[in-house]
């Protein structure tokens, strides 16, 4: 047994956590993911910091840059927003990815089928597209909640299998039904569809030229305003924080856990299907194979480092949007996925920081305690 | 289309879910729920096949993939046991990193040719009619060991000491504890011995079933289905290594549906458009997701399923459980 000079000391905490502690946590675990990154990078003969300043310049180098970080922040609040309600009530909705394929699909019908004529002004055709993909997305949340609610299935699972059906199930009519003269998308969509773009407006205000914001962001922003009230403010919030925290306590007190099941996994896959009808309507301007690089996937982490605060989803969103229009451009493909990885585990990790209370002694003869032992 | 053809397949693939979920099997009883199966077995497979090209011997890629994905999830271990963080948040951490560390170390591994696995007859079984060629040939050494892992591991946990010591901490780890089992060090051990297993399978994959690194889509999501397959089979290794086969078998059928081929002798009459195929590339994760539902409602009938400790962290002193 080596002695020496200080020991570490960890105690549970009696007292109330400090408010700056949970946010500190969060820069912490990112500023140490990305080094930790780096160490893997600089394994694989890159230079970490060449990597990460690149990463810089094209993501907040420039107002166009800027944007484009923006609108792939856009989906991500959407989806972070959707993860954040469900985890709330400890429901692992791990399915907004299949859920925002599922809601870019049936924005699509309003367009292909055609549900509206073609000609149809955009006051029409964009909150109808808006609708579609929510009610697409809350449809691909509400069987896992329904299965969940009805014979206790895991929501994981069943989330995580119904990714893959919804992109097989996209694949089929973007190869076969819809595909624009056998290419592997569909035809684009009529310009009464798109989401406005600051771009559009170049005439008038020379800044925006080359802007490819688009209007789906303020989609995020009242969403996430909407969220907060929901989860703060209102009765049904109040029952799913209650169910979060002691489901055993909100079962004596009357709520249905099962009705919440299933309205929180609609609410969660309506937001995710937003994303895709945003993404498609103000991005891509049709269906296609890969409109995610897995939103659905990052918003979970999106999430938990926010979290679970609306506000915080916001901020978390554009950083991670940053990672993702980086990674773009760098190969090889896995580094935002792996520094993705590593924020996570050192965020819950750092978990332990907010319960246990670990401070450096003056050795004071300890007896050799257990291994992962802190009580 | 040919029946015997379909089973000597799905034998082959189903090793991959095989091993991958009796690793999870063996957390799991551990009370140690692990999520990032899919990320230990796309490390496992990129380990593998990166030490076999390396060294021209597929099985220090074995080790290595063993190795690799054994120390993947002592990160899991660490984060669960030791500072009792939510087990399904770690889990899926660990797949993200898994993944995004096989998708950056893995770089340029694709379109390479790796030494593989070798095949074999495994002499005397296989002339038996019937059984012989389906079982006992032209496989992998890792499906014959399957064959045995599968019953040893039921043994290993139903009928021996450490395995009792096992149930125990997946059970009631406060009693356990009381009984001089170390929890914390067993669920290292099994949340390790799990890992190595997932890094086993994903060797098996790019070494064995369909060489080769195909980045992401190596394991197009095989570890989830593993871990569904765990709940189908209550837990049971000799119910997953059933569930594992049938799976692989089922697989395989649904490639060869998909073709314009003969079916039994006639042209088949599923295929319509090789589109359609599509649809039938759905059907492992229906089923997937039917076998959940039959294997909870069982649970729920039966009152039994679930290690009574499955996913609460042990912290020695406080609550019992």
């Amino acid at each position: 047994m080596i002695h020496l000079p200080f020991t570490l000391l960890v105690e549970k905490r009696t007292e109330e956590v400090p408010r700056w502690l949970p946010a500190a946590t969060s820069v912490g675990s990112v500023v140490l993911a990305f080094v930790v990154s780096g160490i893997v990078l600089a394994f694989i003969g890159a230079n970490p910091l060449q990597v990460y300043g690149f990463f810089a310049r094209a993501t907040f180098g420039s107002w166009a840059a800027f944007s484009d970080t923006l609108v792939k922040a856009t989906p991500l609040i959407l989806v972070g927003l959707a993860c954040s309600v469900a985890f709330k009530m400890k429901l692992w909705n791990i399915g907004a990815e299949g859920q925002f394929y599922i809601g870019a699909f049936f924005a699509s019908l309003v367009v292909l089928v055609p549900l509206l004529p073609t000609d149809g002004p955009p006051w029409l055709m964009i909150p109808a597209m808006m609708g579609m993909g929510m009610l697409g997305g809350a449809l691909w949340g509400f069987l896992p909640g329904l299965l969940k609610a009805r014979f206790q299935v895991n929501e994981i699972i069943t989330t995580l299998m119904l990714n893959y059906v919804a992109v097989l199930w996209n694949n089929f009519w973007i190869f076969d039904r819809w595909s624009d003269a056998g290419f592997q998308m569909t035809p684009t969509f009529g310009r009464n569809s798109w989401l406005p773009r600051l771009s559009d407006y170049a005439r008038e205000y020379p800044v925006f030229s080359g802007l490819t914001l688009h209007l789906g962001v303020f989609f995020g922003l009242f969403a996430a305003a909407a969220v907060w009230w929901i989860l703060q403010r209102s009765r049904w919030g109040y029952e799913i924080r209650l169910i979060g925290d002691n489901p055993q306590a909100a079962r004596y007190a009357g709520i249905s856990i099962a009705r919440n099941v299933i309205w929180v996994m609609m609410l969660s896959g309506a937001l995710a299907g937003l994303a895709g009808m945003a993404e498609i309507s103000g991005v891509v301007h049709r269906l296609q194979e890969r409109i995610s690089p897995g939103y659905g996937f990052t918003g979970i982490i999106v999430a938990w480092l926010a979290k679970l605060h609306p506000l915080g989803v916001i901020l978390v969103s554009i950083l991670f949007g940053a990672l993702i229009v980086a990674s773009r451009e760098v190969q090889p493909s896995g580094i935002a996925q792996m520094i993705q990885g590593f924020v996570l585990f050192a965020l819950i990790s750092s978990d332990v920081l907010l319960r246990y209370k670990i401070r450096l002694v003056r050795a004071a003869p300890q007896p050799a305690g257990h291994p992962g032992e802190f009580a | 289309m040919n029946l015997e053809v379909i089973l000597h397949a799905g034998l082959a693939t189903g090793t991959i879910l095989l091993f991958a979920s009796i690793g999870e099997i063996l957390a799991e009883r551990s009370g140690v729920l692990n999520l990032g199966v899919e990320g230990m077995l796309l490390l496992g497979a990129m380990a593998g096949f990166s030490v076999s090209l390396a060294t021209g011997n597929p099985w220090l890629g074995i080790g290595a993939a063993m190795l690799a994905a054994g120390l993947l999830s002592l990160a899991h271990a660490v984060v669960t046991v030791s500072f009792q963080a939510d087990q399904v948040v770690s889990g899926l951490s660990l797949t993200f990193l898994g993944t995004g560390l096989a998708l950056v170390l893995g770089n340029g591994l694709t379109g390479q040719n790796a030494a593989l696995l070798p095949n074999f007859d495994l002499a005397g079984l296989a002339a038996l009619p019937l059984i012989g060629p389906v079982f006992f040939m032209n496989h992998s050494p890792i499906v014959y060991l399957g064959y045995l892992f599968a019953p040893l591991v039921w043994f290993y946990i139903e009928k021996t000491r450490p395995g009792m010591h096992l149930r125990a901490v997946g059970e009631k780890p406060v009693a356990a504890d009381t009984m001089g089992v170390n929890v914390y060090a067993l669920r290292y051990g099994y949340v390790f011995v799990g890992g190595c297993l997932a890094g086993l399978a994903g060797a098996t994959i790019s070494l064995s079933v369909s060489p080769g690194w195909y980045s992401a889509q190596t394991t197009s999501g095989q570890g989830w289905i593993a871990i569904g397959l765990v709940i189908f089979a209550q837990w049971n290794p000799l119910r997953a290594a059933l569930g594992a086969f049938l799976f692989g078998a089922l697989r395989r059928a649904l490639l060869d549906l998909q073709g314009p081929s003969t079916l039994l002798g006639f042209t088949n009459p599923l295929f319509i458009n090789s589109n359609f195929g599509f649809f039938l590339q759905m059907v492992p994760y229906l089923l997937t997701i039917l076998a959940l539902v039959i294997g909870s409602r069982a649970a729920m009938r039966k009152r039994l399923g679930a290690p009574a400790a499955l996913g609460e962290p042990y912290i020695r002193g406080e609550r019992g459980l």
